[in-house]
């Protein structure tokens, strides 16, 4: 079998404020043999203009989708905001004939067809499916024994189950699998799926930031040393904005919250300043000291 | 949890009036992608039982703005400052017994709200800004696109920003942003 060959999409958020991700996941990727090609000229995959015009959502999302198709190739998203957009609005576009009609008649107007001919998936699907937990076990040098880590999917690499439909929302393991490949022990936590809360802190923090401590603190009370997540914007919520939800709640988490490919890479031979753990916020001293880094 | 049942009630507006309703509110929204089940709500209340959002918020509930769209309560709805608290986790989504796609219709009444009421969270059109300008909805500075490269990462490639802002303009976005009145925050008690 021919090695899979993706389109990365790195969506704004990754290369704003989280290269971190991009770094790690490029490592991997090309140790287990997923060819990588550039996406020219993407933009913003459409996911934040949902609330503004749907018409705006699909038809940005779709543009991307056609470079796509002419491309011949299909997209990887790194992020599960921009995971949902394009996948959703494929899977959309490729059922409904008249929404088709409509959102082709805008992408005329920038000499552009949606022809319904690609195929989106999210990192997490493309390693589990496409490159295969044996493989991936295969690739690991250093198990990551005596680690014991909890893992975030996050909503949208599992939700709208009509649209994802391969893990089970309501009882993940696609992730778990991928870690325990590394070695490391995954463990089970109370309401795992929960939603992080970072889609509305640009309207609201309260909510958010009360969600995330509950997150935290059901991560904390099995003893994990680590979250995994592979969502910028559930990593940033628990990451970046750790010390300020310790400062409002008067706790202290010291919690550090890694890139899936961070620790899938760790478990490879990988050093950590080439999987750039160093710009993460909550230093995980004592993990790399338990692996001995 | 019954302090927080008090603090509903008195946010609930005491009457309503049989001349605030649209009777027809229901049939337009349900013609519009991802609110087409509205009608086979029938109020059991596992999007609300189940949403991370009420959980935290003491007036955001999902089958509220179920009930209010059925009954027409156009109005309301369009100026409710519920509305922008949704995360869109689509949890309601899953677990509706109805295949009511709650967060749909939420999607829809927030599109509705920008395009009739005028009214956006400042962020969203902060956003929409910087993805007219960039291509992103983030600006992204050169020193962080040089710093990739150091890093070892290719180079971003460069999005073409004219189809965007055309996608903007022919989708009626970039006249809907022109009118529309910012909301900073959103309170969520």
């Amino acid at each position: 079998m021919s090695n899979p060959k993706y389109l990365l999409f790195p969506g704004c958020v990754i290369p704003y404020r989280l290269s971190s991700y991009e770094i790690s996941a490029r490592k991997v990727l090309a140790k287990l043999g997923v060819e990588i090609v550039e996406m020219p000229e993407y933009n913003c995959c459409g996911y934040p203009m949902d609330v503004i015009n749907h018409d705006l959502m699909l038809t940005l999302a779709a543009r991307n989708l056609c470079i796509a198709e002419k491309v011949g190739l299909p997209i990887m998203a790194l992020c599960n905001g921009c995971f949902c957009s394009l996948n959703e609005t494929n899977k959309i576009l490729k059922e409904d004939k008249k929404l088709r009609e409509k959102i082709n008649g805008y992408l005329k107007e920038v000499g552009m067809e949606f022809k319904g001919t690609t195929e989106v998936k999210h990192l997490v699907y493309v390693l589990s499916e496409d490159v295969g937990f044996e493989k991936i076990k295969n690739s690991v040098i250093r198990p990551l024994a005596g680690v014991r880590v909890a893992q975030h999917s996050g909503c949208h690499v599992l939700r709208p189950r009509k649209y994802v439909g391969r893990d089970d929302p309501e009882n993940p393991t696609t992730l778990k699998e991928l870690v325990r490949l590394t070695g490391a022990e995954c463990l089970d936590y109370m309401d795992e799926s929960a939603c992080c809360g970072n889609p509305i802190i640009g309207v609201n923090e309260d909510v958010p930031f009360q969600m995330a401590k509950e997150k935290l603190e059901h991560v904390r009370a099995v003893g994990a040393q680590a979250l995994i997540t592979v969502c910028p914007f559930c990593h940033i919520m628990f990451d970046l904005n750790q010390p300020r939800i310790e400062r409002a709640f008067n706790e202290k988490f010291n919690l550090p919250v890694l890139h899936y490919p961070q620790l899938l890479g760790l478990a490879m031979g990988f050093s950590p300043d080439e999987l750039a753990l160093n710009e993460l916020r909550v230093k995980p001293t004592e993990l790399l000291n338990l692996i001995k880094f | 949890m019954s302090e927080t049942r008090s603090e509903a009630r008195e946010y609930a507006p005491p009457v309503i009036k049989a001349e605030e309703l649209d009777p027809k509110f229901k049939y337009k929204i349900s013609k519009m992608p991802g609110a087409e089940k509205i009608m086979a709500c029938f109020q059991c209340g596992t999007c609300t039982a189940d949403c991370p959002i009420a959980r935290f918020s003491e007036f955001y509930r999902p089958r509220r703005i179920a009930r209010m769209v059925q009954l027409g309560l156009k109005d309301r709805l369009l100026s409710d400052k519920a509305l922008w608290l949704c995360s869109a986790c689509f949890t309601c989504v899953d677990h509706c017994p109805q295949d009511v796609e709650i967060a749909g219709i939420v999607r829809v009444l927030r599109n509705m709200a920008v395009a009739e009421k005028n009214v956006l969270p400042l962020v969203y059109k902060e956003l929409a800004t910087n993805l007219m300008k960039s291509g992103f909805v983030y600006e992204i500075p050169e020193t962080r696109l040089q710093k990739r490269v150091e890093q070892g990462l290719p180079p971003l490639p460069k999005p073409n920003v004219s189809q965007v802002v055309k996608i903007f303009e022919v989708t009626g976005s970039a006249r809907l942003l022109e009118k529309v009145q910012t909301v900073a925050k959103v309170e969520s008690r």
